[in-house]
């Protein structure tokens, strides 16, 4: 949108990083890549979740839920077709079309009743994780998935079973995700999410028609969570119910405040500090939910911009979140 | 058929404790517009609490449940006067965000001060029993549940029609700046008024435990139900409250019956079936 | 002049207040009019029923010719209905140019796009520069709209109005909270832009200045019901109107 020192320095210093993203096998061990993995799956599901809470005004806490069956559709067919290609199209692919069935009844309702009800279904997803002892192996979950190789019909199978090569899969996969987001964001298709966000009954007499629109937002959400959760399995070759719970629906949401629901990058700042934060408390106590649940109150009630909105200019990047409620009906004259 | 009558019974005790849960986050809503996403971990402290002061310490049980519904209340004026306050006026997504961020912070804080899960205290001796009911022994306290919630049903409904603190709930719930406007303290109705829901809640918690597992977690499934007991209902309504929830216990004890591996999924389809046939709730005017 | 907009018999109650009892109106193309009448006469409860904010109780309204007494409110806006808001009602994270080109786009079918830069909608953002400059906000391009004037922000609402180039455009009490000068422009641009003759405009008004120096019709509402329509003159020497205002100065 604008061409000007501050647009290209930020561009240089996000190629910089790539670089270094692509370099960091050689620089670092094991436990950083496996770290940085995490970082990237984070991202993704947080990018997801800022399209709908930052850019679309929807509030989100059962994004676990896609999440989960991301991963648990992925495990299941690499247990029984050892193809990374097919685990993570699969996934993704279930994943969307969770999200497509669950936002038809969750986006028709004010939001307050739609973060009543992403709550809810996150749950129920996890309840049956819990319970389907058949299918999802209950609460000992599944285990034994392999970080099978890269298979892609007619173009060859490649071997993953290293955290290096795994680690490249993932920065790939993650860094198109991010690309396909950047250019969903500052696309007509963005720009009507916003203004959907920003005043509903003004999309609605522009032509739009905001429950198909929504509907579009909560899917494509529940495709980049599922993706996040199917790049899981191969990685820790086990999936548990607790990818479903809501404490998990809560890292996209921390991640996101802290990085600053304002900029694209936000979501991708926040997944950072949230692994780099967490690492530090879980060396002092298991008890991380409580300082989950303490930072997010703390942001809330003070520090709503995070930490992109103090480098990025606001205005070009995008969603601001400050304003009242819904307009009441207006008054009958 | 006596089954299911029975059943029935069973249903209707477990709709109770929804119904108290239920009723504090319905008033809350109808007076702070606040839905309140940690108000079954106040559900969960109310037992906790009432547990400890029952079962660990071996006071009367009235009185353990008294200290918990004072204990849960306090909680409550805390977490409005000095959190919730602060974020009035600004997007409601704010609000939602601080009161999950109190789910997570209260459900490491019981792990942490009270450890893990605990064995089932005893029932208060003039509450034990059963009574033949449709050919079977059905506890008495089960009963004893059933006529607190009808209690707080009738209760309620004399609190806010009559009397003077009910009544100047109800104006401020209408329209907040009428009521400043003629001098009703508003920020302290609003504070009274979440300690109430709150001291609720707490009541579900604290009744419950001589007959349910008090354990980390069990907030959550009461505010799932709740949440589902709402939107079936309609938000802020208390009548459709009362109706949702003995819905959902009802069924919530017959889906035990006919399908136990999936009884919360069975209620999950009902609430999709609501919000595919009246999106507004039940009850909704 | 062809019929534009038809209600027939519609009825609107909420409880047990009846806000619109029975109304037979119909707006023909070309043709600015007026709607007045005291507060609670059902005004903006009419431009809601026909715009479809709201649905009635009963009686349909059509549109050249259509029933479209059940269609959604962007299916109306698609077949040329628009309108703006008395209580102002624009996208403030926005910049102005984006308030207006979302409707254009809309327009044009093009906000489903997902991968195309916004920048590439050449069209549309010519489109959308020209009804700025229209009304006077091309300065303010790429200026956040929440951070403009309260009158700049009524320029914006009419902006947004008429972007997708509506064949019927509602204005709700364009001139509210106005200062005189800031009446003045709106007033000027809402009669230069249905002087060009592409869109029949219909205000809402309680400004009798405005509303007898712009409408070449007045509609008088009250209580729920049409009261009187006619031209200004005839308007101005009826007894039955000038009693429900209560000695008002015409």
């Amino acid at each position: 949108m604008m061409a000007g020192r501050p647009a290209s320095r930020l561009s240089l210093l996000v190629g910089l990083l790539v670089v270094v993203l692509f370099l960091l096998p050689l620089l670092a061990g094991r436990y950083p890549l496996y770290l940085a993995i995490q970082i990237l799956i984070l991202s993704v599901f947080s990018l997801g979740f800022n399209l709908l809470f930052g850019y679309t005004g929807l509030l989100s806490f059962g994004q676990a839920g896609f999440f989960a069956v991301g991963a648990y559709g992925c495990a299941k067919i690499l247990l029984a077709v050892p193809n990374l290609f097919l685990g993570l199209a699969g996934g993704v692919i279930v994943a969307g079309a969770a999200a497509l069935l669950l936002g038809i009844l969750s986006v028709r309702h004010t939001r307050i009743y739609f973060s009543m009800l992403t709550l809810a279904f996150g749950m129920m997803i996890f309840s049956i994780a819990w319970k389907w002892r058949d299918f999802t192996g209950g609460d000992d979950g599944l285990v034994g998935i392999p970080r099978a190789p890269l298979t892609i019909p007619g173009l060859g199978s490649l071997s993953v079973a290293t955290m290096e090569r795994y680690y490249y899969v993932v920065l790939i996969v993650s860094l198109l995700a991010i690309l396909a987001m950047y250019r969903l964001v500052r696309s007509p298709l963005g720009l009507t999410l916003q203004a959907i966000r920003d005043s509903e009954s003004r999309a609605e007499f522009a032509g739009v028609p905001v429950r198909s629109y929504r509907l579009a937002a909560f899917t494509i959400a529940g495709l980049y969570a599922g993706l996040a959760g199917a790049l899981l399995p191969p990685l820790e070759n086990t999936v548990t119910p607790p990818v479903a719970h809501w404490s998990t629906s809560a890292e996209p949401v921390l991640a996101t405040l802290m990085g600053g629901i304002h900029t694209f990058g936000g979501p991708i700042v926040g997944a950072f500090l949230f692994f780099m934060i967490k690492d530090i408390i879980v060396r002092f106590t298991e008890y991380w939910l409580i300082w989950l649940g303490a930072i997010v109150v703390v942001l809330t009630l003070g520090f709503r911009g995070g930490v992109a909105s103090i480098f990025a200019n606001r205005f070009l990047s995008g969603p601001v979140i400050t304003r009242q409620s819904e307009p009441a009906p207006p008054p009958a004259t | 058929m006596d089954n299911i009558a029975f059943q029935g019974l069973i249903g209707l005790s477990l709709a109770m404790y929804l119904w108290l849960i239920s009723a504090g986050l319905t008033i809350i809503f109808g007076v702070l517009r606040i839905v309140n996403f940690a108000h079954g971990s106040l559900f969960m402290m109310g037992a906790y609490l009432a547990f400890t002061f029952y079962g660990l310490l071996g006071l009367p049980f009235w009185l353990a449940v008294l200290l918990s519904l004072l204990g849960v209340g306090l909680l409550g004026f805390v977490m409005e006067r000095f959190f919730l306050r602060k974020i009035y006026g600004i997007d409601e997504a704010y609000q939602l965000l601080l009161t999950f961020g109190f789910i997570l912070i209260l459900d490491d804080a019981v792990k942490i001060i009270w450890g893990g899960v605990f064995k089932i205290p005893p029932i208060p001796a003039f509450l034990d029993g059963a009574w033949r009911m449709f050919g079977r022994p059905f506890p008495v306290y089960n009963l004893f549940i059933i006529a607190v919630g009808i209690l707080v049903a009738l209760g309620l409904w004399v609190l806010f029609e009559k009397t003077w603190w009910g009544r100047l709930v109800g104006a401020t719930a209408s329209d907040r700046e009428m009521a400043s406007a003629i001098g009703v303290n508003v920020p302290w109705v609003f504070s009274s008024v979440f300690a109430f829901g709150a001291m609720l809640a707490a009541l579900g918690g604290a009744l419950g435990i001589p007959v349910r597992v008090v354990a980390p977690g069990i907030g959550a499934a009461m505010i799932i139900q709740a949440f589902i007991i709402t939107v079936i209902g309609g938000l802020g309504n208390l009548k459709g409250a009362f109706v949702s929830s003995l819905i959902v216990g009802i069924f919530s004890a017959y889906g035990t019956l006919f399908f136990p591996v999936f009884e919360l999924f069975f209620i999950f389809v009902i609430m999709a079936v609501v919000l595919l046939v009246r999106p507004q709730g039940l009850f909704a005017r | 002049m062809t019929e534009l907009l038809k209600t027939q018999g519609i009825r609107k109650h909420f409880g047990s207040f009846v806000a619109i009892d029975g109304v037979d109106l119909t707006l023909p193309g070309g043709r600015l009019t007026a709607i007045i009448g005291p507060n609670g006469a059902g005004k903006t409860t009419l431009i809601n029923l026909a715009t479809g904010a709201l649905a009635p109780d009963s009686g349909a309204i059509y549109f050249k010719g259509e029933a479209i007494t059940h269609l959604a409110t962007h299916q109306r806006v698609r077949k040329g209905l628009s309108r703006s808001f008395q209580i102002m009602n624009i996208f403030p994270h926005l910049s102005v140019l984006q308030n207006v080109l979302l409707p254009i786009l809309s327009r044009r079918g093009r906000t489903l796009v997902p991968f195309s830069r916004l920048e590439r909608e050449h069209e549309a953002v010519t489109e959308a520069e020209r009804i700025l400059s229209e009304i006077g906000l091309g300065g303010a391009r790429d200026a956040p709209a929440g951070a403009l004037s309260h009158g700049d922000q009524r320029l914006l609402e009419l902006g947004i109005a008429i972007a997708p180039s509506p064949v019927l455009c509602f204005l709700d009490e364009p001139s509210a909270g106005l200062t005189p000068v800031e009446r003045a422009t709106v007033m000027e641009l809402a009669r230069r832009l249905s002087q060009r003759g592409t869109t029949t405009f219909v205000i809402v008004e309680h400004d009798m200045d405005v509303v007898f120096s712009l409408a070449e019709w007045i509609v008088v509402m009250n209580r729920g019901q049409l009261l009187a329509e006619g031209p200004p003159a005839e308007i101005r020497g009826n007894r039955e109107v000038r009693e429900v205002y209560l000695g008002e100065e015409f």
